[in-house]
This record gives C-alpha cells, sequence and structure tokens, in this order.
C-alpha cells in the first residue's frame, strides 16, 4: 500500500540520478505511482540511459517546454503509456551561468533573462495547460522553486525567474481551483544537484543549511524533497493550492 | 577482471556512442575535451554509460578528475579492483 497507488504521474526534468526529478519519481513509485518521465535535447539520451536505475523502467519522453510542438504533443505521448494523469512534478529550470549567475544581476541581457523565466517559471504555465486534458479533479501540479523571498549569493537571474514561478504558482491555484486541481511548490535548501553545480559559488553558502536548520541538513539527502513532493501529489494535501512548502530542516524559520 | 586494452576499448566505444569520436582515436593520452572535444554534458553521459558498462560508481566530485582517456581508464581499473 502507498499513498500514489493507483495514480500516474509525469516528471519532468529528470536527467541524472542526482536529479530531484530522479529521487522524486522513485519515491513515487514505491508509493505505487505509474510514473513517466522527460527530459529534452541531447540530455534526453542520458535520461534514457538513468531511466533504467528507477526501481521499474519508466517510459522517457521527449519534452521542451520551450517548443510549442512538444507541448501540443504531449498529451498524445502520454497517451501512449497512461490514459490519464493525476500529478505532474515540474522540476525544470535553466538560466545561462556565464551570463546571468555568480553576480552577473547588474549586467544579464535580457534574452537571457528572457529564456530564463521561458524555461524556469513561463513553463510550470505551460507544462500544466498542455497537461490540464489529461488530469480531473483531484489532481496536483507540484514545482520546485529555491526561496524567491531573499537575495541568495550568485542566485541573481536564477532568483528573479523562481520569483516569477512562485507568482505563477498562485495564478495557477487560482485558476485551476475550480477544475479541483492543486498546484503548489517546494522549496528545498540547498542540494548538490546537477543544477547546482552549475551555480557559480553554490559552495560558498550551500553549508548554511547544516548550521542553521533545527532539524540538521544533509547536502546529497534528496529524500526529503522528494518524499514531500510525493505527499503533495497525494490525497494528503487536499485542501492545499498556491502554497509553497519549505524543505529546508527548518532553515527558513530561523533568524540566525 | 577486465584488462587496461578490454577498459579502453568499451570506453572508446562508450565515447564512440556518444560523441560521435572515432573509437581508435581514443587513447589512453588522448584528453577529452582538448583531443577529442567532448563537451561537459557528453562527458556526463560517457560516465553513465562507463558506470553501467564496468558496474562501477563514479562520483561527481571525481569526474573533473578524470582529464584523459588513462585517468578513466584507471579509475575504473580501481574501481572494479575495489
Amino acid at each position: 500500500m502507498g499513498i500514489l497507488d493507483g495514480k500516474r504521474v509525469l516528471v519532468a526534468g529528470v536527467t541524472l540520478d542526482s536529479s530531484i526529478g530522479f529521487a522524486t519519481a522513485k519515491v513515487a513509485q514505491e508509493q505505487g505511482a505509474t510514473v513517466l518521465i522527460s527530459n529534452f535535447g541531447r540530455a534526453l539520451s542520458i535520461t534514457r540511459r538513468i531511466a533504467k536505475r528507477l526501481p521499474e523502467e519508466p517510459p522517457v519522453l521527449e519534452l521542451d517546454v520551450t517548443d510549442d510542438d512538444h507541448l501540443a504533443r504531449l498529451a498524445d505521448a502520454v497517451r501512449e503509456h497512461v490514459d490519464g494523469l493525476d500529478g505532474v512534478v515540474h522540476s525544470i529550470a535553466y538560466g545561462n551561468p556565464e551570463t546571468l549567475l555568480g553576480g552577473k544581476f547588474l549586467t544579464g541581457p535580457w534574452p537571457d533573462v528572457a529564456q530564463a523565466v521561458h524555461v524556469s517559471a513561463y513553463s510550470l504555465k505551460s507544462l500544466t495547460t498542455a497537461c490540464l486534458p489529461l488530469m480531473k479533479p483531484g489532481g496536483s501540479i507540484v514545482g520546485m522553486t529555491f526561496d524567491a523571498s531573499v537575495a541568495w549569493p550568485g542566485y541573481d537571474w536564477m532568483g528573479f525567474a523562481k520569483g516569477a514561478l512562485e507568482a505563477c504558482n498562485r495564478y495557477l491555484a487560482r485558476d485551476l481551483g475550480p477544475q479541483g486541481i492543486r498546484c503548489n511548490l517546494v522549496s528545498a535548501g540547498a542540494l548538490k544537484t546537477l543544477a547546482a553545480k552549475a551555480i557559480p559559488g553554490f559552495e560558498l553558502f550551500e553549508h548554511e543549511w547544516a548550521k542553521r536548520a533545527p532539524l540538521g541538513w544533509d547536502l546529497d539527502d534528496l529524500e526529503p524533497t522528494a518524499r514531500t513532493v510525493v505527499a503533495l501529489l497525494s490525497d494528503f494535501f487536499p485542501k492545499t493550492t498556491g502554497e509553497i512548502v519549505h524543505v529546508d530542516g527548518g532553515y527558513h524559520a530561523m533568524g540566525a | 577482471m577486465a584488462s587496461t586494452e578490454e577498459i579502453r576499448s568499451g570506453l572508446a566505444d562508450i565515447v564512440n556512442e556518444v560523441a560521435g569520436i572515432p573509437a581508435d582515436d581514443v587513447q589512453l593520452d588522448k584528453s577529452f575535451t582538448d583531443d577529442l572535444d567532448v563537451d561537459s554534458l557528453s562527458m556526463v553521459e560517457v560516465v553513465v554509460a562507463a558506470e553501467e558498462q564496468f558496474g562501477v560508481k563514479i562520483p561527481d566530485d571525481e569526474v573533473k578528475n578524470l582529464k584523459t582517456v588513462g585517468d578513466a581508464v584507471a579509475f575504473i581499473e580501481n574501481a572494479s579492483a575495489a
């Protein structure tokens, strides 16, 4: 018996087995879900190899969330494997580390900022609307943020994109609520994923969580985050939407 | 246990499959980035494929130390001997 028994879940954005998406797909399978995963471009072939490391090898879909054709075909591609979706996980972000991150806030060029917002924030809306024909009341969308209520060293325009993602989450909650579909974000503490390693200067503050979080924090342990995403996909948060759940050992609640 | 040459040859096939580089060019003294033009994303895939083929774990922190084909072969040899 698992809390996702009988549920069908798409996890968009699985690259390595050190990704939050992979950890989420694993826990979702362990909790009884039928899982599909997606990625895009050259990373897709990595995803196809990594898929074999899950308890059950899931179908791997090609999905570039900035490609309108991919989004238009998504529902049919999902239907080749399952007849609908109960949950969608958005674990996708990109900002050019050369121009937007690592102290480049005052010089980040608009085309790169636009790309970061498109891939990392607008895509929560486009992925959701592409999946909506497959969903029914009780469905759940979950995205990943990194606390955008404050400024972080080096995070720069990606922090801006996460701010947009957090606003997107609230408006999706408003507009999906009448259909009985929830939309929430998980705000995880620092984790040593492939994405985090691309953030210049990340290593300068990644140890702050272990120091300040009352519950402690392990940079390499993706499971607390994955379990929380799975809980939000389940029926155990039935009246929670537009919310941001912190999975950071309590870091965000401490002043110092 | 696989010999050094068997590992090199297996790795060469992976580099060929992932990055399209002729397997014969993948020799021990060659640098992945400077000589073979394997970029960081291809390197990630080479590592994943090598882990599967040789049954070893190559930690992310270790990958940056694998500058040449010889470095990678030596790491795989040691990891599979352990």
